[in-house]
């Protein structure tokens, strides 16, 4: 598949949700139909608001969501890994080359945990090592490289800062030498220095191990400087999709827009230019038929066909794709 | 004419089993009625205690010092002890709101139950006029079906709903000053614009005082008229909104300004700060930020010379970095 290192072919995701044991079996769908292309080496941005599908959409990519529809490719040198479609040793290899990056990675394990162990795990629990000196190597390589003290990694946890720890938690998701990374939310929780920070290593990392990310972030600021390409989600749909700059600099679907303008700008000069969306996502449970973003769109056109069209993208610049409700 | 709030002096230390630890030094703000004052600053640096320091609200382990003062109203709550004296300010002249919505709820208790007997404590009114003045704050705040929400409990609300009626809440008793720590960080931009719009509108109509705690630079531009920076503890630098995010001074001000992520400005570099935010327990002497600024002069003065603020334009006040490395404009 020439330059792609994913590609996500008419991916689903449902969930079933039934209020109470009497009442009906409804389904929860949190991603739709969802097409996109990962390019090798490329730093790729999606972006929406919280409930919008991004962490599921993340989640299947790296099979750790069930896909109800459609399938996803990873295109490794050798071969095509179809998650769909992988037996148990499949599954195994996919994981060392497709990881996730933890918002914290001590919300999930034992504080009694040494920094090296923290880092250590996957390769054992992967069973990638083959002795306690090669671990150690493996574990003090990375750890440099994700500019940690290596005199830190005989200490617990606990007495580290943020940014530290954010560290940490590269460290673990890159230590099985993945070509994939998902980082979901990672700066998120970070002051903006700290977050300059892990940022600027975030990409240098990218062309030292040739990784390849899937950044998911609610902050249209940080992904505009850092990803190359950047897809925008509503309610389980990508609304546009094109090259970050030409995206940032001419939003063709209202919600990209409306998202925009609601960034606070550090002009104080430049105060309440936002369009106001009204109201919040609506549930997934009932999306709205035609264009998902009509109940809150602040400005359907006149010969808006949001309500009759189904949801899809249509390119109409080179790269840049937008959904055809609002496109046509 | 005195402003709404003056506080003077103030030093906040905690006792801890390592040590005490210098969480707010010598610190002077004031608010005036219908202003907005934006503290802004990294996490650590002391924006959260300065605000519960006005409501008399940090835990037992906490000392201020003897030449302290906060007034508000003309009276200096640092001199507040007995229930009565605490009730005129927590949930009287002053409310607070916070990040998370849920701290203010009783999870228990209905949203309307709580409204109708916090307006019970803090005025002479009965449970009728209560009831109707929550739900007109409810409606005031853009909460669409007042009546069935007065009626819910906030985990029934949605994330921005629940952020609506902690704010009617915390107006609803008619407060001078509200201290708004945090109120939008965890929620979507489109939301944090709503709130924001909500809370501007609220302002101009009360005339009440704020201060607006953020560590988002944005947001202050937004919301606030007046800036205070705090690094570790201590006022570095403040002043009218306009100067500091067009003129800032000192190198710590300007250090958070580059590391932010301008949309309209992608070619910038994010230049991080170097190094990192000391802990409490190790504060450095003299300037504060002088473990971590790039214009730290050795051979200077910094470790020996007190953070003192001097006024470089008019309301604008920076500290004494002249004196000691040579800085400031
Ligand atoms: N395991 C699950 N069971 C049921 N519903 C789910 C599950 N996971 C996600 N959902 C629902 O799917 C939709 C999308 O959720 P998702 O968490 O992926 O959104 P998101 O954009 O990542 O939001 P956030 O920024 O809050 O994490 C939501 O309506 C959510 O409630
Ligand atoms: N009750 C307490 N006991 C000991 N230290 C405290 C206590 N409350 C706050 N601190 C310390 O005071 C400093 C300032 O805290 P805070 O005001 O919460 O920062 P911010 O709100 O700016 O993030 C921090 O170093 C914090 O750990
Ligand atoms: S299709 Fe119509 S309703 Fe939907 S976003 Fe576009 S203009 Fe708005
Ligand atoms: S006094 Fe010196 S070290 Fe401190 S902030 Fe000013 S220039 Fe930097
Ligand atoms: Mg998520
Ligand atoms: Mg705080």
């Amino acid at each position: 598949m020439g330059d792609n290192l994913i590609s996500v072919n008419n991916v689903s995701v449902n969930f079933d949700y039934q209020e109470n044991f009497i009442s009906k079996k409804q389904k929860i769908h949190a991603v739709n139909n969802i097409n996109i292309k990962i390019k090798k080496g490329s730093f790729f941005g999606l972006v929406g608001e919280s409930g919008s599908g991004k962490t599921t959409l993340g989640r299947a990519i790296l099979g750790a969501n069930k896909i109800s529809s459609g399938n996803v490719i990873f295109h490794d040198e050798e071969r095509d890994y179809d998650l769909t479609d992988m037996n148990k040793q499949d599954l195994k290899e996919y994981r060392k080359k497709a990881q996730l990056i933890f918002q914290d990675p001590y919300a999930a394990l034992s504080p009694r945990m040494t920094v090296r162990d923290i880092i250590a795990e996957p390769l054992e629990v992967m069973r990638i090592t083959n002795s306690r000196q090669e671990t150690d190597e493996r574990v003090r390589d990375i750890a440099a490289k994700c500019r940690l003290n290596i005199e830190h990694l005989r200490r617990f946890p606990h007495a580290f800062s943020g940014g530290q720890r954010q560290r940490i938690s590269i460290a673990r998701a890159l230590v099985s030498n993945p070509k994939f990374i998902v980082a979901d939310e990672s700066v998120a929780a970070l002051d903006v220095s700290i977050q300059a920070d892990i940022l600027n290593l975030l990409k240098q990392l990218q062309t030292e191990l040739n990784l390849t990310y899937l950044f998911i972030s609610h902050d249209l600021s940080v992904v505009a400087h850092v990803c190359d390409v950047v897809a925008v989600m509503y309610l389980g749909h990508i609304v546009e999709m094109g090259p970050s700059r030409e995206l940032f600099k001419n939003p063709k679907h209202s919600y990209t827009k409306a998202l925009l303008s609601s960034i606070p700008s550090i002009d104080p000069e430049k105060r309440s230019e936002a369009i106001e969306l009204k109201g919040e996502i609506p549930s997934a449970l009932n999306p709205p038929p035609g264009c998902v973003f009509r109940t809150r769109c602040p400005n359907p056109g006149v010969d808006c066909k949001g309500g009759e069209i189904k949801m899809g993208l249509i390119e109409v610049e080179p790269g840049h794709w937008v959904d055809q409700c609002c496109a046509i | 004419m005195s402003h709404l709030l003056e506080v003077k002096n103030l030093d906040v230390k905690f006792d801890t089993d390592e040590g005490r630890i210098t969480a707010v030094e010598n610190i002077s703000l004031s608010v005036d009625q219908g202003e907005v004052l934006g503290i802004v600053g990294e996490s650590g640096s002391g924006k959260s205690v300065t605000a519960k320091s006005i409501m008399q609200l940090n835990p037992g382990n906490t000392s201020y010092n003897e030449d302290a003062e906060i007034i508000l109203d003309n009276e200096n709550v640092l001199q507040f002890t007995s229930k009565q004296d605490l009730k005129k300010i927590r949930g009287g002249k002053v409310s607070m709101i916070f990040q998370e919505p849920m701290a203010s709820f009783a999870p228990a208790i209905k949203i309307g139950a709580q409204m109708v007997e916090q307006l019970l404590i803090h005025k002479n009114i009965n449970k009728e006029e209560a009831k109707s003045i929550s739900i007109n704050m409810l409606k005031r705040v853009g909460i669409a079906d007042a009546e069935k929400r007065f009626n819910q409990y906030a985990f029934e609300l949605s994330g921005g709903m629940r952020q609506r009626a902690m704010i009617a809440m915390a107006l609803s008793t008619m407060p001078k000053l509200l201290l708004a720590d945090e109120p939008t960080t965890a929620l979507d931009v489109t939301i944090q614009a709503q709130v924001i719009n909500l809370i501007k509108d609220i302002i101009k109509e009360y005339q009440m005082g704020v201060i607006f705690i953020t560590h988002d630079l944005g947001v202050i531009a937004q919301v606030a008229d007046h800036v205070a920076v705090m690094y570790l503890g201590s006022v570095v630098e403040k002043g009218p909104v306009n100067e500091i995010l067009k003129n800032p001074k000192h190198p710590y001000t300007k250090g958070l300004l580059q590391a932010l992520p301008d949309i309209n400005n992608l070619d910038a570099p994010l230049s991080p700060i170097p190094g990192n935010i000391p802990s409490p327990l190790d504060r450095p002497t003299g300037c504060v930020f002088r473990t971590r600024c790039p214009h730290h002069n050795p051979e200077g003065k910094d470790g020996k010379i007190e953070m003192k603020l001097i006024e470089v334009e008019p309301g604008h006040w920076v500290d004494q970095c002249g004196i000691k490395c040579g800085q400031n404009g």
